[in-house]
């Protein structure tokens, strides 16, 4: 609509593919050849393996990956609850309480990961509670990042529900737990597995606090990947990243096939 | 109050496992490793010529970032709100999966592009780029990785103009440039304010392309609370660096929701 020639056009069209290319494709088919590159010398890889992918399926590389895949739908699902609870709860308060919560609840988004690892680290070392050293302090960690993104996601959905809704409910002699069950929790559903799918993809690409707080039996995937590349062994670091990026998207694909069948019923 | 006793289970998580643990790294930052409270610690983090140049290194890199990705960004989504062409819908839908991604997958990426032994040197002849480990081997990454930020708001805030306001002012003989400065730039300011603030964020507290890009010479803050405290076990220090940082980001953090929030109400308002 902008350009109406035919050559303006084409040329727009054109510097888009080529910064596209650079910025998105290039990246990632990036990654994608150098874990299954063999030996890698040319503009292209001279040789093509699959033994770096097999390795990244192997020993302590599943280890890492179970260890993301566990942190990432434990932390999601906690923080999805723990995000609907406090959305609906701020809901119902009255303005000034709405206001400094939606505020408190958002400022984990400001602090630097790293930051959020070593408050964890300092106040988890000592009494009363000791989580130093344990994967507790891990999901903690991913819990805190991960809550302000799904109470965002599901309080924006809270706020376009009709509120008559929950009070026709009520009239007619529901009780709050039925209310909460039968008309509220059903109307944010969708915003729920939507701040699940966000929680997730959050989780499994999380380093900074990670690598603050991780105990050596509690080696996220990334952290994996960083050790690797940090070794220069940069083929297999690769490969972990594609199967990072693998469970990633299944994980994605499972929460929006829940989301699909809940949209049937 | 009854009503405010169920917000008592979810206040107390954060309270306890992010309002508590930041406390108490304000209070360890006053805190020498000798056990002595006062503003030694401060004083000597304050003081130091790495400090320094990690503070101006990490502004001038977020600031700069932030002005590639706007730039980056709406000519992007300018062209996919405006000159559609075949397999946009694509296009866009692998713009989102980028946003899923961790950011250190750039960074990794880089160095098979444009490392030493990279496909760009081996295309061009050995040494023909080497920028991967100076500051704007982390800049480019990091423009690469947040221009979605801005192109995202960018393309919601394009799409809501009506296309006949474009034709009237086209019809009227304005250039296309004309059409952008005067009529597109405008309405979409505030989305791109807002996406700009948030990227600036981002950028500020971006850990994840630093640690990977693992150039010597650029220092970060959010680098140094990690080289800091991992590295030599100096948490007193960490605690100073990780305040200072908190303290920048909060204050943008702050702007951005005073600034903002009367559009979101507005918008909200528009919606309903």
């Amino acid at each position: 609509m902008l350009l109406w020639t035919r050559r303006s056009r084409a040329v727009a069209i054109a510097v888009f593919a080529v910064l596209f290319a650079v910025v998105v494709l290039a990246p990632l088919a990036m990654i994608v050849l150098a874990s299954v590159a063999g030996s890698w010398n040319g503009v292209l890889p001279s040789e093509v393996t699959g033994s770096h992918l097999a390795g990244a399926v192997h020993g302590d590389a599943v280890a890492s990956a179970l260890v993301s895949a566990q942190t990432a739908v434990i932390a999601a699902l906690v923080a999805v609850v723990l995000g609907t609870w406090l959305a609906l709860s701020a809901a119902r308060a009255p303005l000034v309480v709405r206001r400094v919560l939606d505020g408190v609840a958002h400022l984990p988004l400001a602090v630097p990961s790293v930051v959020v690892g070593l408050g964890l680290l300092v106040a988890f070392s000592r009494p009363p509670l000791l989580l130093n050293g344990t994967r507790w302090i891990v999901l903690v960690a991913h819990l805190v990042i991960l809550l302000p993104f799904t109470f965002s996601v599901v309080s924006a959905a809270q706020r376009r529900v009709d509120p008559v809704l929950a009070a026709v409910a009520a009239s007619l002699s529901a009780s709050p737990m039925r209310v909460l069950w039968r008309v509220q929790v059903p109307v944010l559903l969708p915003a729920m597995s939507a701040s699940a799918s966000l929680g997730l993809a959050l989780s499994m690409g999380e380093v900074g606090a990670t690598v603050m707080v991780y105990p050596p039996d509690w080696r996220t995937l990334p952290v994996s990947v960083f050790a690797l590349t940090d070794r220069g062994q940069v083929f297999a670091a690769s490969a972990s990243t594609v199967l990072l990026l693998g469970i990633t998207l299944a994980g994605l694909v499972a929460v929006g096939a829940v989301r699909l069948r809940a949209a049937e019923r | 109050m009854r009503r405010l006793v169920w917000l008592v289970p979810p206040v107390a998580v954060l309270a306890v496992f992010f309002g508590y643990p930041l406390v108490l790294v304000l209070w360890q930052s006053f805190v020498s490793d000798s056990g002595v409270v006062g503003l030694q610690v401060w004083q000597d983090v304050l003081g130091s010529a790495e400090f320094q140049r990690a503070v101006v290194r990490t502004a001038l890199l977020a600031l700069a970032a932030t002005a590639g990705c706007l730039v980056l960004g709406v000519f992007l989504a300018l062209v996919i709100a405006f000159a559609p062409f075949p397999g946009v819908r694509a296009v866009s839908r692998l713009v989102d999966v980028v946003l899923a991604f961790p950011s250190f997958l750039i960074a990794l990426a880089f160095t098979f592009l444009y490392g030493s032994a990279g496909v760009v040197n081996a295309a061009l002849g050995d040494g023909s780029v080497d920028f991967l480990y100076s500051p704007w081997g982390v800049l480019l990454a990091e423009i690469t990785f947040y221009t979605p930020f801005v192109m995202r708001p960018a393309l919601a805030a394009f799409s809501q103009i009506p296309g006949a306001q474009l034709d009237v002012a086209a019809s009227l003989g304005a250039s296309p440039w004309r059409v952008l400065r005067r009529v597109l730039l405008p309405d979409a300011a505030p989305a791109l304010a807002s996406g700009a603030c948030l990227t600036l964020l981002l950028c500020m507290n971006e850990f994840g392309i630093v640690l990977f890009v693992g150039a010597k010479d650029v220092i970060t803050l959010p680098m140094l609370v990690y080289t800091k405290a991992i590295v030599t076990f100096d948490y007193p220090a960490a605690c100073v660096v990780a305040v200072v940082n908190v303290v920048f980001s909060g204050a943008l953090y702050a702007l951005h929701r005073c600034l903002f929030a009367k559009g979101a109400g507005r918008a909200a308002v528009d919606a309903a």
